[in-house]
């Protein structure tokens, strides 16, 4: 590879649960990622903005508020109007097995939900924003 | 990090060192490790040899200081703990029902979970709340539907918990209104608002305004309560959410006892006389799987509280030493992959609790590792606690742990690790600026790494997780939130703000930015004014947003 892969990791809603956020923070970035973590409570357009000001290769959303039918969709969307069509976006939380499979259609590459071993991310990222 | 005081190695205790020979003389298993889920070590035997306590100084008897062994004389034996649900989803019409649903199949107490929107301090019709609505809780947006949330429960024979920080100010005018409604005395509402911002700020991370002026109103509710609602607990001290956000259990007891001094130290600065408002404060923990630690975890977060209560900050009414508390078990310990286990580790966890002396608890359902859950879920976990209460023999003697060579050592163990951070936080100017320093929030996503690196490396073992796997579908049923009840709430908060009084909102609205412009004028006559007069929960939160501004942490992973 060129380079490190730049992932953004982002929390989007009002949903303060972090801990996942930053654990897998953390294990991408001592896998050699480069890891931009966005913080809490943002909204679709500033994490687009995000993705593209780091020139993001992945992001992974975290989202545990159940409002994940509203607003990976949305993330989705306003990356394919900025013109994004080459970054991985991947989805953990509590996501019910019949929505991981409506937001797969939609375009989104992984969705890892609770209990998933952070190795198993590192990987699929790897493979993914390789191939 | 943690240690523990070695058995001593010569002979003088002839018993203990034939035994210790005996033992080292066996391989100990390996690949696991022996130390507790917070890391703190653990020796193969605890004795006389290796534990210092002092019968009266360090234990006491139960109902008198240091209450290492529980606040009341009678404990159990007087009257059980409370047996509180935790409930909240889509609008105040299905999270009546699913009250009523609770009392009538034996639940003693109310406990109301609210969506993102309410606990960020957002209206329905909020932008940043489309999508979340009445989601993870109850939307609560005006006195209108806290009527409803009520409807046909009497305000003076329940009692209420209300999970809500941020806003607590306003839920609890929302709530006293209603009393006033119903024709109860504001002196008879008995309840909890949790309202503990710091914890916010540390780690549920459901704030609006900065430090300060969050510590304020906080103050101002603490000072309202005491003079008008004596028998409702303004506060609740949380380290469930520190667990929950990934902490040890030193941690979660360090961190809440200190965001409980600073509490305190506020009220003291505003004058407040410590015995007229520490009898009402009270404690919320996490019940973790480590079933001795956390059991230690309780006893010991009794006696410093009493112990710095007592000596510190000259408390003489003895109410003001006891830590009451409620517990809920650990949601962050289920696991998604067959989740009927969860049953198991929620009975574990609530037997701990117990066995550690709460007031009240909540049992978490089987299914919350991926969802709300369904009714059937709910009463199984309501059912775990009448078991344990009535059917395990428990509740039949007091503290009955309490003499445990193994406990006594890890209460005096979690005891020394939280002064150690006290030590920490003071060292940093206080609980404010060490949380402005990222310094507890470090802690957390440090330890709880830690703990996941444990997992992955298989030395903690995660049944059904990384070990005892099965291939399995989502294997039950889930409870689903009605996308339609969205767009129902966002008509009704409409359709108040057309109905009420537009002058009688608006002067209202008025007096409150204008007093909380002003320091030393207490908030909560304003916000009920402004309840009654029908104005919602954000509009009251964006008047304090104009004048106080918004907090924004700088992330730290």
């Amino acid at each position: 590879m060129a380079g490190k892969i730049r992932v953004v990791v982002a929390k989007p809603g009002l949903d303060g649960h972090d801990r996942g956020a930053k654990i897998i923070a953390r294990a991408l970035r001592d896998a050699g990622m480069e890891v931009i973590y966005t913080g809490l409570h943002q909204t679709p357009e500033q994490i687009v903005e995000t993705a593209i000001q780091e020139d993001a290769d992945a992001v992974g959303i975290s989202i545990l508020s159940g409002a994940h039918m509203t607003l990976v969709p949305r993330i989705l969307e306003l990356l394919r109007e900025n013109g994004v069509e080459d970054v991985v976006v991947v989805v953990g939380g509590t996501i019910p097995e019949d929505d991981a499979d409506e937001l797969r259609k939609l375009g989104v590459a992984g969705v890892f939900g609770p209990g998933a071993p952070t190795t198993e991310i590192v990987d699929f990222l790897k493979g993914a924003v390789a191939a | 990090m943690a240690t523990t005081k070695r058995p001593p190695e010569d002979k003088t205790e002839p018993g203990g060192g034939a035994w210790r020979e005996r033992y080292e003389a066996t391989p100990e298993r390996e690949g696991e490790l022996f130390s507790t889920i917070s890391g703190v070590e653990n020796e193969p035997l605890y004795s006389p040899e290796n534990v210092d306590i002092e019968y009266e100084r360090d234990l006491g008897w139960p109902g008198a200081y240091p209450f290492t062994r529980g606040v009341y004389p009678s404990m159990y034996r007087g009257r059980l703990w409370t047996m509180r649900q935790f409930a909240g989803f889509g609008t105040a019409e299905e999270t009546n029902a699913r009250f009523r649903y609770l009392l009538e199949h034996g639940q003693t107490g109310l406990s109301t979970a609210f969506d993102m929107p309410t606990l960020m301090g957002y209206d329905s019709d909020h932008p940043r709340s489309l999508g979340e609505v009445g989601r993870e809780g109850v939307a609560i947006d005006s006195l209108a539907d806290m009527e409803t949330l009520f409807d046909g429960i009497p305000l003076g024979e329940v009692s209420t918990s209300m999970t809500i920080n941020g806003p607590a100010a306003m839920l609890l005018a929302f709530y006293a209104a209603v009393g006033e409604e119903q024709g109860v005395p504001l002196e008879r509402l008995r309840g909890t608002v949790q309202t503990d911002i710091l914890k916010e700020y540390i780690a549920q991370k459901e704030w609006i305004f900065p430090p300060e002026p969050s510590m304020r109103l906080v103050v101002d509710m603490i000072e309202w309560c005491a003079e008008r609602l004596p028998l409702m607990h303004p506060v609740s001290i949380s380290g469930y959410h520190i667990r929950e956000a990934g902490s040890n259990a030193a941690q979660e007891l360090a961190f809440t006892l200190a965001d409980g001094f600073a509490y305190v130290e506020a009220c003291l600065e505003r004058g407040l006389d410590v015995d007229a408002f520490a009898p009402r404060l009270s404690f919320f923990f996490n019940a973790h799987l480590d079933f001795f630690e956390e059991i230690a975890k309780y006893r010991a977060a009794r006696r410093i509280w009493a112990r710095q209560m007592r000596e510190k900050y000259g408390a003489r009414d003895p109410r003001s030493w006891l830590m009451r508390f409620h517990t809920q078990t650990a949601g962050v310990s289920l696991t998604a992959q067959q989740p009927e286990v969860n049953l198991i580790r929620t009975a574990i966890e609530a037997l701990a609790a117990v066995l550690g002396g709460t007031q009240s608890l909540h049992t978490n359902s089987f299914d919350e590792a991926l969802a709300l859950p369904t009714e059937h879920a709910v009463r199984l976990a309501l059912r775990t606690q009448q078991v344990i209460a009535h059917e395990t023999g428990v509740v039949n003697t007091i503290d009955p742990l309490g003499g445990s060579y193994y406990l006594e050592q890890l209460t005096n163990e979690l005891e020394r690790q939280a002064y150690d951070y006290f030590e920490r936080i003071e060292e940093l100017g206080g609980v404010i600026p060490a949380i402005e320093q990222n310094f507890m929030q470090r802690e957390i996503a440090e330890a709880s790494f830690r703990y996941q690196s444990e997992v992955e490396r298989g030395e903690r073992v995660v049944v059904g997780v990384n070990r005892y796997d099965v291939e399995e579908e989502q294997p039950i049923e889930i409870l689903r939130i009605d996308p339609a009840l969205e767009r129902k709430q966002v008509e009704r908060v409409q359709a108040v703000r057309e109905r009420r009084d537009a002058a009688a909102a608006e002067s209202a609205l008025a007096r409150l930015k204008e007093d909380a412009a002003h320091d030393g004028r207490n908030l909560m006559e304003p916000i009920m004014e402004a309840s009654r007069a029908y104005v919602t929960m954000g509009e009251m939160c964006d008047a304090l947003r104009e004048v106080w501004g918004t907090w924004r942490e700088t992330p730290v992973f």
